[in-house]
């Protein structure tokens, strides 16, 4: 995975393990998440991205939900079309960076839905066991 | 041989014309040069820091009547 971000974009060996966690279902917070989590996995960065509780809904196949803005800059995000939507950044952070994009295994439960129900950029239902091996000394972003 | 394409980003907002510009880097050959336009005063600072970062060549970064005009080299 790494080595495919290296010979796309020259790499560094200033390259961090970031890890965002997403759990709102507000606009603009899931705006900020996938803002970093593009320009970080084009930057070379290894992203890994962890949607659970509210956040999740937005990514089922074939839904059209919109998040609703927790604020007036919510509104000024919908208002402005220039701004790229927080779905098609996380799409393009796991298509040109290699972001891996996990859903929780339990919302996925508690939804009654597979990781199959999801948009195809979203990698395997993963547990807190595995996504806590797998963040093991990254930098952290909760959302 | 190198080209010159330009990409029009006028109008869209960061991270917008970063991402504008890595889809047709990634499509670029090496020493292809590509012109980035782009409205927004965030990315005029953003763009040329990002090509610094994964090495790529930055040729001009330069305001022109309202719009960023941002050359970059594929590099590697």
């Amino acid at each position: 995975m790494t080595g495919h971000i290296f010979t796309n974009f020259g790499g560094s060996v200033l390259a961090q393990k970031i890890c965002i966690i997403c759990v709102s279902g507000v606009r603009e917070k899931l705006q900020v998440a996938a803002m970093i989590a593009s320009v970080a996995a084009a930057s070379g960065d290894e992203v890994t991205v962890f949607f659970s509780m509210n956040a999740l809904q937005y990514f089922v196949k074939g839904q059209d939900r919109e998040a609703p803005p927790e604020g007036n800059f919510g509104v000024l995000i919908e208002k402005h079309s220039g701004v790229p939507p927080f779905k098609q950044l996380f799409a393009f952070a796991a298509d040109i960076g290699d972001a891996k994009l996990l859903p929780c295994s339990m919302a996925l439960d508690l939804m009654g839905i597979k990781g199959t129900d999801l948009d195809p950029e979203f990698g395997p239902p993963t547990g807190l066991t595995s996504f806590l091996s797998d963040i093991s000394g990254s930098q952290l972003f909760t959302f | 041989m190198s080209e010159l394409k330009t990409i029009d980003a006028r109008n869209t907002f960061c991270p917008g014309p970063l991402m504008e510009l890595i889809t047709y880097m990634k499509q670029a050959s090496v020493g292809d040069t590509l012109e980035l336009l782009s409205t927004d005063e965030g990315s005029a600072g953003d763009v040329p820091e990002w090509i610094n970062k994964v090495g790529h060549d930055l040729i001009s970064n330069e305001k022109i009547d309202g719009v960023w005009h941002v050359k970059v080299r594929k590099a590697k």
